[in-house]
Formats: structure tokens, sequence, C-alpha cells
């Protein structure tokens, strides 16, 4: 028995943030898909607590470009982003376009990232992602 | 699953590594109860000490210290629009309690070599003459090479000098392996890769000519992705570089490389560099778990084809991946015991992209070198940086740069806030 509780601990501590999350409107199954893109293909870069590094790739956690308007966030994931300066900071590495994910896999990430991390904005749906990517010919 | 990593991992670490036996022998218990601060904050083997010379100067990058002590330290952010901090500790007891500063750029590199200051911004390196008090004019230093790539990525131009005359700048590639998309999943590495031309690789340039650039300094090796650790070898005559080993093996290519695989590989390698040398990148890449130099999959390597990877210059010793060697010192001096005779010292910044396994690096390790080759197990020097939360943001201290004084002693410096440590044995 005693060996199961951390098990049972995690489990409880997942419920409990599937649970926070889906009081802000975010279904569990989208939590997890996005979960899942952004471990695959964020999470090197951004970390797993979405703290980023130092000098070489930014915080998502608190950043005001991801808890702000979908039609400024959408355009980083779709056409990648470098040189440019943050918060006063500049950052060394190079954050490839990721124009490859479907719409919907765009929106589950950013709705993961838009609600974790102590972030928190209005979620993002594949037809925002669609509409952006049709502007921007991607 | 993760027990297992970690074991992996530790197999790995300490695969001959008498290092870490140093690091089971420490002065005190390893759990100190008293103050965290013994050593200001970091661990060494038994016998040595360390003082802080000073704190909280900022991004603290390479150091170098003048034939009367005082230590120069390069920032890569300015502090109170300074770049160069000169650090003075008048009456030896371990503390500057005089420092200056000049030089209104940012940057990395900095050495001291036959009575002159060299240091570098991101795109130029200058030279400031020495006298009794220290830089006689540091507002008019004479520029020696400008108009090196800085773009971004591995834009940091780290310096040294041989005994004839010539420097040595790393130019790194602003790139993770030259792909047509850098950093995409699937897109194909450019074959030759055009930013060899103008970076990944050293460039040597003349100590007295001023105003040079590519047309008039020699590429003296390239293949490597970048550079910050470098220092030239008196004792063999020859330039030793740490390069920084590509990312993303797990992320772009999970069918060849388990996330184990990718924490791991590629090795952070140490070479010993001649004119004309190639190192290998962005086609190749040294295979910690096949032992061997490879073809990265963005050049058609499948993790077996050696391809024209044999032919290229070998490292001379290989270390796990991600650890970021950002300082590399050849100790000269009669200060520490016998056994630290003219081997090398290597400040590992500390990985980041080893998530989710846990990061490694943050230490310094110490390699015995005999005739400009490895003659024995690396090992853990000093440690004990990131206080137990190894993670580029968390971490207490970062090693950077290392320098050794006129006496003997080691000075390692720190770039996550700027503590300089002055590391010396016996006293
Ligand atoms: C190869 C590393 C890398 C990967 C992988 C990566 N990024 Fe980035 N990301 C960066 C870098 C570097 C920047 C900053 C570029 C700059 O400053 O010009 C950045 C910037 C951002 C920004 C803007 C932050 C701000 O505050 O302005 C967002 C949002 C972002 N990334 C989200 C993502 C998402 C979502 C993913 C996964 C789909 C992702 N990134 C994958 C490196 C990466």
């Amino acid at each position: 028995m005693r060996y199961h509780k951390p098990f049972f601990s995690v489990l409880l501590m997942t419920t409990c943030s599937f649970m926070v999350l889906a009081q802000q409107g975010m279904p569990k199954d989208v939590a997890a898909r996005g979960k899942t893109i952004y471990g695959a293909v964020c999470m090197a870069c951004h970390q797993s607590d979405g703290g980023g590094v130092p000098r070489l790739n930014p915080p998502l956690s608190g950043s005001k470009t991801v808890n702000g308007p979908k039609d400024k966030l959408i355009p980083i994931v779709l056409n990648g982003m470098s040189g440019v300066e943050i918060e006063g900071e500049s950052y060394g590495n190079v954050m490839a376009s990721h124009a490859d994910l479907k719409d919907q896999e765009i929106a589950d990430v950013l709705n993961y990232v838009r609600n974790n991390f102590g972030n928190k904005a209005s979620l993002v749906s594949a037809a925002d992602v669609k509409k952006v990517r049709i502007k921007l010919k991607k | 699953m993760r027990i297992l990593n970690f074991l992996t991992l530790a197999i790995l670490l300490s695969s001959g590594t008498a290092g870490l036996a140093g690091e089971k022998k420490p002065v005190r218990s390893s759990k100190p109860m008293v103050s965290m601060e013994e050593n200001g904050g970091i661990t060494l083997p038994a016998g040595f000490q360390a003082s802080i010379l000073a704190d909280e100067l900022g991004r603290a990058r390479h150091l170098a210290v003048n034939t009367n002590g005082d230590v120069y330290v390069k920032l890569d952010k300015l502090n109170e629009g300074r770049g160069i901090l000169r650090l003075r500790d008048a009456n030896g007891d371990g503390k500057a309690e005089d420092i200056s500063g000049f030089g209104n750029y940012k940057g990395t590199g900095i050495a001291i070599k036959n009575g002159y200051l060299y240091a570098s911004s991101n795109e130029q390196i200058f030279r400031y003459a020495l006298d009794k008090t220290g830089v006689a004019d540091p507002e008019n230093p004479e520029l020696i090479a400008t108009g090196l790539w800085d773009r971004g990525a591995h834009s940091s131009k780290s310096i040294t000098l041989d005994n004839a005359g010539n420097i040595y700048v790393n130019i790194g590639a602003p790139s993770n392996v030259c792909q047509v998309k850098d950093f995409t999943k699937g897109s194909p590495g450019i074959n030759p890769c055009p930013l060899l031309d103008s970076s990944g690789g050293i460039w040597q340039f003349r100590v007295d000519v001023k105003g040079q650039s590519y047309n008039n300094g020699k590429r003296y090796a390239t293949g490597l992705r970048n550079v910050v650790g470098l220092d030239w070898n008196a004792q063999v005559n020859d330039l030793f570089v740490m390069q920084h080993g590509r990312d993303m093996f797990f992320q772009h290519y999970p069918e060849m490389y388990s996330q184990q695989d990718g924490a791991l590989n590629p090795s952070e390698e140490f070479f010993r560099i001649k004119p004309g040398s190639d190192c290998g990148w962005p086609y190749c890449y040294y295979d910690m778990n096949k032992k061997q130099k490879l073809m990265n999959p963005e050049y058609g390597g499948d993790r077996n084809k050696v391809g024209d990877c044999a032919g290229k210059t070998q490292s001379i010793l290989q270390f796990p991946g991600h650890m970021a060697p950002d300082g590399l010192l050849f100790y000269t001096g009669t200060q520490f015991p016998e056994k630290y005779r003219n081997g090398a010292f290597i400040a590992f910044h500390g990985s980041w992209n080893r998530s989710p396994e846990p990061q490694e690096g943050y230490f310094v390790v110490y390699v015995p070198i005999k005739d400009g080759l490895p003659s024995g197990d690396w090992e853990v020097f000093a440690n004990g940086f990131a206080q137990d939360l190894k993670d580029p943001r968390k971490a207490r201290f970062r090693p950077c740069g290392l320098a050794q004084g006129p006496d003997g002693s080691l000075y390692i410096s720190d770039d996550q806030k700027g503590r300089i440590w002055k590391v010396t044995y016996g006293k």
C-alpha cells in the first residue's frame, strides 16, 4: 500500500490540474493533447516549466505575447522567430517555423501554454489558426 | 524508468572517474551542516579552499590575471556602462577591495600576453597596453580585428594567444547543423555548408596588425560548430579547444535516438588543433554510445555510417553531451600538487537540452595531460555551483571562465550572478 502512495498523489495532482483547466474552460482531452505536443516539440527549448533558458530561449511563463491577443501569438508558431529582443533580452537560439503542425495541434499547444506555467488566457480554436495561416500563406 | 536513466548517467559520468573519487573525500562531511558559504558555496578536493574574490558582478564570462595579480573580467552585459572590470586585491586576503571598470562593449573573450590586455566584443578584438598601474589608456584601445560574424547564435568570441605573436579567436557558426532551415525537423543539411567560409572555426590574426578581418586573417581550423573554451598549450605548442555539440537528435530523429540517447549525444569533444584541422561539423558528430565519429542524420547518417568522418580530426577526449564547456585552462603553476601540473581544467556551464532527463554539468573538471594527450581519467574538481538545482535558470551559479594567477591560484567565474572564486591549495 505504502508504495502506491506516490502514484496516487501524482494521479491526484494530475486530476486536480485537469480540473483547474476544466474550470477555465479547457476540456481534458485538449489539455492532454496540448501537453503531448508541447513535450515533443517545444519543451526542449522552452523547458518543462515554461521558464526558458537564459540568453538562449525566452520564458513562456509570464510572457506578454503568450497571454496576449491570439493574432499576435499564432504567427510566432507558424513563422518561427529569431533576432527579436523580448523585454530587453536577446535570445541566441532560432525558433523554426512549426507550420507543419496541423491547425488543431497548434491550437492545442497554444491552449496548453496559455493555461499553464502561471499563464491565463482565452482559448484558441483550430479556426483561429486557419484564419492566420491563410493570411500568412503558410 | 527514471532510476534507470539516472543510473546510466551515473555510470557514464563515473566510468573511469578517479575524479568522483576526489569528490568522495572532501575536507568535511558530504552534507555540510554549517555555513553553505564555506569555499564560497562550492566544493573542492581535500586540501583546496576558495575565497570569494568578488560577487554580483553580473554576467562574468572569461577572465585573465595580470603579472601583478590584478584580475580582469569580461562582462556579457554592461555593468554601469562598463564591459571590463579590474579586480584588485592589494592586501592579498583573497577579496578584491578595489574594483574599477572600462570598455563600453559586452562580450566574452579576454586574455593577457606580453604586456597587453586583449578583449573581444561579439564582433571585434581590441588590445590595451598595460603599465605598472594597469591598463594605461582604457579609452583608446587598438582595434586588432573587426567585422567578425555576430548573427545572434554562438556569437561570443573567445580568444587565446601563442608565443609567436598570433591571436586565435573562435567564430561560432550561427546554426545548429547547417540545415536548409535551421532547427527544423526533416530539413536536410546543406553540402557543402556555406557557413564554414566565415564561421564554424578558429581564425588566426597577428597581434601587431591593426584592423584585420576575414581578408587578412587565416582560417586556422574548421568544422567546429561553436567553441567557448580554448587555450594555447605552450608545452606542446598547439591550440586546444572544447566544442559545443549540436542539439535536437531526439526531437528530430526519435526513430534513431531515444530520449536518453539524445541527452547523451553528441559528445562535447576536446580537440588538439593543428593548422588546417577539420573537426567535422556539420557533417559529423561523435556518438557516445557507438564511441566513434559518425555522419549526422541531416547528411545521410543512419547511426552506423562513418563516411568521410574517419578522415576528420579526431578528438582527444569526449564528454557526455550538452554540458556546455565554456572555459579551458592548462595549469602550469606549482602551487597545486604535482598531479595537476600541465593538466587541463574545463568549466562546464551546464546543460539545458537534456530535458526531461536531469540536466548535467555545472562543474569544473580536471583532465591529466601528458605530451598533449589525456594521461588518465577526467574527474570533477569543483562542484556544487548549481546547488542541487541543475537547471539553467534556477542554478545558483554557472561556471564559465578559468584563469591562473602568477602564484598558481586558479580563478573561476560565474555568469549567472557574477561571483569570482580564487582557489588555492594548502594555505
Ligand atoms: C529550437 C528552440 C525552440 C523551439 C523548439 C521552440 N521555440 Fe519558441 N522560441 C525560441 C526562441 C529562441 C524564441 C525567441 C526568438 C527571438 O527572441 O527572436 C522563441 C519565442 C517564442 C515565443 C514568443 C515569446 C515572447 O515572449 O515573445 C513563443 C510564444 C514561443 N516561442 C512558443 C513556442 C511553441 C508553442 C513552441 C512549440 C510548438 C516553440 N516555441 C518551440 C526557441 C524555440
